[in-house]
């Protein structure tokens, strides 16, 4: 259940921002979270949900979004299916993951004073 | 608030972060690893499910080095320092890291128990996981590599469950292998091919702390870790 810690990383992170800005809300929180970043997403939110009272992220929309993920061959570049024998059939070499353990938060919506 | 004027008393403004999450713990592992690396500490993140043999396989280590290299532990665990009076019962020092609800250690937690000691006059620190097989996978504390203690009676398809904590590994310990016997079913090749699925080069030693087969395998292999490393700080200095 690292999903509680993770989000309350994610407040934090969010609330200097929008302290640095002179924000006095936060509209809309986006997050990318791959199959591989050993993170579920459904936790994630339950959990984004359960710590976001009180805080800037009180009334703020948490967006997830997702990468594939993608396994190449480390010395020709060819893809490896996930859930295969992570190797090339063709050269033998051992697989690189290039994507999809993104845990990334990618962009924070700051409702910020039209004076500021 | 409308999001596409700006009328009312706020307007909306996108910042672009495109930062790990962890970015925090992040920058608290790195100092860690600078720490371990300036001081010829080799820190090994031991992990694995609980029950799965990680203080044994330290104990025996213990037993296996004698007073051949200095090595120092932390441990995690929610409560209680039972792993590390064990561990100091075998001659290692250890700090014990109680975690209360955490599942996993961070790397500030490790930063926090290193003694002067441990971070400065050990030429091994293990630092023993709490016993979880999916949240210590995500959590770089600044170890220089992750070894996972899989025990033959959790069966042979816990790669393929847990393939997060797998592909971080690497090397698997195979733990408790004097239980074959027991365990007539038990399909070592199943394991390996579970393994080759979720880690891109495999590296597995099958050991028993009891009766310390592969021990001397395995104390080769951190034997050369550090051989590595140490040519590595020699080439940077």
């Amino acid at each position: 259940m690292h999903e509680y810690s993770l989000v309350q990383a994610l407040l934090q992170r969010v609330e200097e921002e929008a302290r640095s800005r002179r924000a006095s809300a936060v509209h809309r929180i986006t997050v990318r979270i791959g199959p591989l970043a050993g993170v579920e997403r459904a936790l994630f939110a339950t959990a984004y949900d359960f710590c976001r009272s009180g805080t800037l992220c009180d009334t703020a929309e948490l967006v997830l979004t997702g990468e594939d993920v993608d396994w190449r061959c480390t010395a020709c570049g060819a893809q490896i299916p996930d859930g295969t024998r992570l190797a090339c059939p063709e050269c033998g070499w051992p697989a690189r993951l290039e994507g999809g353990d993104a845990l990334i938060l990618e962009r924070i919506d700051l409702e910020v004073p039209q004076d500021v | 608030m409308c999001e596409d004027c700006g009328c009312g008393d706020s307007k909306i403004v996108p910042v672009e972060v495109h930062e790990h999450l962890l970015a925090g713990n992040d920058r608290t592992a790195a100092h860690n690893r600078s720490h371990f690396r300036g001081h010829g500490v080799v820190a090994i993140n031991l992990m694995g499910s609980p029950g799965a043999g990680k203080t044994a396989i330290l104990e025996a280590t213990a037993r296996a080095l004698g007073n051949a290299c200095r090595l120092a532990a932390i441990t995690g665990d929610l409560e209680t320092e039972r792993d590390a009076v064990r561990l100091r019962a075998a001659g290692i020092p250890a700090a014990a890291i109680t975690t209360g609800s955490a599942c996993h250690l961070d790397a500030e937690m490790v930063h926090h128990a290193l003694h002067d000691d441990m971070a400065h006059a050990a030429d091994y620190l293990f630092i023993e996981n709490v016993g979880n097989l999916v949240c210590p996978a995500i959590y770089d504390l600044g170890q220089e590599v992750n070894v996972v203690a899989l025990s033959v009676t959790e069966g042979e398809d816990k790669p393929l469950k847990y393939p997060v904590m797998f592909r971080r590994a690497d090397l698997v310990l195979l733990t408790k292998i004097d239980l074959l016997p027991a365990l007539p079913e038990y399909d070592r090749a199943a394991v390996e091919d579970a393994l080759a699925h979720v880690m891109p080069a495999p590296r597995v030693i099958a050991v028993s702390a009891r009766t310390g087969a592969g021990v001397g395998e395995w104390v080769h292999w951190i034997q050369q870790l550090r051989e590595q490393s140490t040519l590595a700080r020699a080439a940077a200095s």
